[in-house]
């Protein structure tokens, strides 16, 4: 039966060669805008750390009060002091500060021109806390941390340009002027969005080249190759008075496992704030924040506008195409009003009528989910024209979105086929016989 | 008119008649909002910089090594100095920024020294007293730095300088009566700063929502950027010369002293490049927008044909019943045009509403604009026109339906 209204469908699709191609594009262009906008929209909405995303948290404490943080929000990131003051006290599993920092390395070997390195400051927490994978050797202890060791973690990506892609564990590079030891080198690892440093970045860099203890960066008086936010009158002419200021540059992330371990580290804060309330550094109540990364990625706002107006614009143009389906297979329906009077006449039940017109609604349903396709692997490639570099690059055609390119057609069809259908399966056949 | 006859009709084609409506009433508003988003992306991509755009690239000069402020400001020195004396260039400036950068360096402004809640912000450009040819600014009133005003900034240091030229827009915000020459205010300082000089245009670095309430207010400083991350040479070539210049300027920087780091991918931009680069999302947007309009646009037209050729088919007896019992060709033509035009009505009605609410979401949701209602009139014709266009060819093979039909059974 299934194979006989397929033929029937086919049959009649092919009668109005006009009509059926208007229904295709229709069908295709929709999905396709829809697919291509939920390419990138996928891309930059997701969770970038899913198994931990609960479990890392930034800690926000506001060192400017009401009238200078930001309407009523506090910084979106610590001063020295307050950072500090958290790492010392190390009230959680685990714990890093960090900031971005700008080195050169040195030439060396073959290149006769410095490199750009581009990297972070951090805690050797840092890899386990955010499941940095490594291709040799590891992070940094705790105590090359206390011993503000002249260690270095670098990228695959730098450890090809350096040594050639053998393990470069052991071996010494000149960032800066000065000697590191590298002692681990990560496999490719740039997680989208960039969670752990929304202050600084929009969240869609390009990967990182290293990572260097925070400690030996405050030694050798790394400035932050980030945002630097102040308030007030600025007086600072040396590092250390900087370092005093009420400028925030300074990322604060912790790992807790449970609700109590949540609690507790509120209440730590919540003391602290007070205690700094009491001695006069700030002279309003404590306002704090403890945000998890989805709630970070959301307060960031880190889904840029572009691509969620352009999704919506998409769907809103899928459901006009779909208006639109539902017009024209209502009329090509209707027209053969005569051949189902017959058919009803010589015995087929109102629920057969209705699946022979699903049946050939879900063959234009394929037909839009192959044109679809066809246009959504011809649109992603093009999203650069339409996004910036760093988030056109994350729009990917995998099998997922072929898969949904298909379902999304197909299911949108026979939704849109379902009154067109009922309408068909509802003609009175004695009327349409007497009028013939 | 006919109107009467037409809605009986109409009441007989429910499902048809609401899905050309509905159908006419999302496309109107979707593309009202799309025009919109169209015209305010087109209007952040005119903004005016102020610079020579021309004439003027830019080079990212990062340093290699650990050096002192001292060592770098004699490099700097040097540096623009070998840059001036290159035959295709006019002029160049150490700065800590440039206009359309995206990002960048800004301070709150107070006009006393005791005054918390700033009155504006300002971003903040640091160069020597060859920034305004370098850039191509006009000066509109007062002067330029002096060379021996020009003073040194070392890594995240604070130098607060007495002078300072500002953009007409930070002029005309801080002293609107217009009597800014002369005039002192703070840039988070505890030591004011007397406006010198007054350039007439001054883009800021950044572009993003941050920037709108302070647009176009922006200061320079006489202060040498000798940052250990870095610096931004501003070059203008002079006319004609900018690709020769842009070939010249690196090797002489690399023939001065080779610790340091010209990126080669965007170490060296043409001004034309950075205004691309800064604006590529409002262009994204905008080509996007266009698309799914005219796409949106052509698939209504065509929905609208296909409905239309349908009911025609559907009433060629009537038609010709009509025709035997005298109506004219020009009656028939008539009759479907003045049905679509009902029903058009009836769609952009729906439209406009659900324009304008789609817009008022889009404010609160995104800080866009409002819809101006030029928009969504233009949209109503546009959709109006449409819809009788679409209808012209189906009503025209209506109309030459032949009386004689009416004698033939269906």
């Amino acid at each position: 039966m299934l194979s006989y209204y397929l033929e029937l469908a086919l049959r009649s699709l092919r009668r109005n060669p006009a009509l059926t191609a208007l229904m295709v594009m229709a069908i295709g262009f929709g999905v396709a805008a829809s697919m291509i906008t939920w390419s990138v929209f996928r891309a930059v909405s997701g969770d970038p750390i899913p198994d931990k995303s609960a479990r890392l948290f930034t800690p926000q404490i506001d060192g400017w009060g009401p009238q200078q943080n930001l309407k009523g929000e506090p910084a979106d990131a610590l001063n020295y002091t307050d950072a500090m003051v958290l790492m010392r006290a190390h009230e959680a599993k685990r714990q890093t500060l960090l900031y971005p920092v700008q080195l050169s390395v040195m030439p060396g070997g073959d290149r006769d021109l410095p490199l750009a390195a581009n990297g972070y400051a951090v805690g050797g927490d840092f890899f386990a806390m955010f499941e940095v994978p490594f291709e040799y050797g590891t992070g940094w202890s705790a105590q090359d941390d206390h011993a503000r060791a002249a260690v270095v973690v670098i990228s695959d990506q730098l450890n090809q340009k350096l040594f050639g892609g053998a393990n470069g564990v052991g071996r010494t590079i000149n960032l800066g002027g000065h000697d590191y030891r590298v002692v681990g080198v990560t496999r490719h690892w740039n997680p989208k969005p960039r969670f752990f440093d929304l202050f600084s970045t929009q969240g869609f860099e390009d990967v990182s080249d290293f990572y260097m203890p925070f400690t030996r960066a405050l030694d050798l008086e790394m400035r932050t190759d980030g945002s630097n936010s102040c308030r007030g009158k600025l007086t600072f002419t040396t590092w250390d008075d900087w370092l005093q200021s009420n400028c925030v540059w300074i990322t604060p992330w912790v790992e807790l496992d449970s609700a109590a371990d949540v609690a507790r580290y509120r209440h730590f804060l919540e003391n602290y704030a007070a205690d700094q309330q009491r001695a006069g550094r700030f002279d309003w109540a404590p306002n704090l924040r403890l945000r998890d990364v989805v709630q970070w990625l959301d307060h960031e706002r880190v889904v840029p506008p572009e691509s969620r107006i352009s999704f919506m614009v998409a769907l809103g143009f899928f459901v006009i195409c779909l208006v639109n389906t539902i017009g024209l297979l209502l009329a090509k329906f209707l027209r053969r009003a005569g051949e189902i009077g017959v058919r009803r006449a010589l015995g087929a039940s109102r629920r057969q009528i209705y699946t022979q017109y699903l049946i050939e609604a879900a063959t234009v349903g394929l037909a839009g989910g192959v044109l679809g396709l066809l246009l959504t692997a011809a649109g992603v490639p093009g999203v650069g024209l339409l996004f910036p570099p760093q988030i056109a690059r994350l729009a990917q055609l995998d099998l997922s979105l072929v898969a949904l390119t298909f379902a999304v057609a197909i299911f949108a069809t026979v939704a849109a086929a379902f009154y067109p259908a009922w309408r068909a399966a509802k003609v009175q056949p004695a009327w349409q016989l007497k009028s013939n | 008119m006919q109107i009467r006859p037409i809605l009986a009709a109409l009441r007989r084609h429910k499902a048809g008649t609401v899905l050309i409506a509905l159908q006419i009433a999302l496309t109107l508003a979707i593309v009202c909002n799309a025009l919109f988003i169209i015209h305010e992306r087109l209007a952040n991509m005119s903004e005016a910089s102020g610079v020579d755009e021309a004439n003027v690239f830019v080079i990212k000069n990062q340093w290699a090594g650990d050096r002192s402020t001292q060592q770098i400001d004699a490099q700097v020195r040097s540096d623009v100095l070998a840059l001036r004396q290159l035959p295709g260039v006019r002029d160049a400036a150490p700065a800590s920024g440039y206009p359309l950068k995206g990002g960048g360096w800004d301070n709150f402004v107070t006009m006393t020294p005791d005054q918390v809640k700033p009155t504006t912000d300002s971003s903040v450009y640091g160069s020597d007293e060859h920034l305004l040819d370098a850039l191509g600014l006009r000066l509109i009133a007062g002067r330029n730095f002096r060379p021996d005003e020009v003073v040194v900034m070392g890594t995240q240091q604070v130098v607060i300088p007495p002078v300072v030229i500002v953009s007409k827009a930070l002029a005309d915000r801080l002293f609107p009566d217009g009597s800014a020459l002369g005039k002192s205010f703070y840039a988070m300082s505890a030591t004011p700063t007397t406006i010198i000089g007054i350039v007439d245009e001054l883009h800021r670095p950044g572009v993003n929502q941050w920037n709108r309430p302070y647009a176009g207010q922006s200061l320079i400083w006489p202060l040498r950027p000798d940052d250990a991350r870095g610096i931004y040479y501003i070059v203008r070539a002079k006319p004609g010369r900018l690709a020769a210049a842009m070939r010249e300027a690196p090797k002489a920087l690399y023939a001065q002293d080779r610790m340091r780091i010209i990126d080669p991918k965007d170490g060296l931009l043409s001004f034309a490049r950075v205004r691309s680069r800064v604006y590529d999302r409002d262009r994204g947007m905008a080509i996007l927008m266009g698309i799914v309009s005219m796409v949106l646009l052509a698939i209504t037209a065509a929905g609208i044909v296909g409905l239309t050729s349908f009911w025609v088919g559907q009433r060629r007896k009537q038609i010709g019943v009509r025709r035997a019992l005298g109506a004219t060709r020009g009656d028939i033509l008539n009759y479907f045009l003045t049905e679509n035009l009902l029903i058009g009505l009836g769609g952009v009605f729906v439209g406009t509403v659900l324009a304008i609410g789609i817009n008022l979401w889009m404010v609160a949701r995104f800080e866009m604009a409002r819809l101006s209602l030029a928009y969504v009139v233009a949209g109503v014709v546009a959709l109006l026109l449409l819809g009788q266009g679409a209808v012209l060819a189906p009503a025209l093979r209506a109309s030459r339906v032949s009386p004689v039909e009416a004698t033939r059974s269906a």
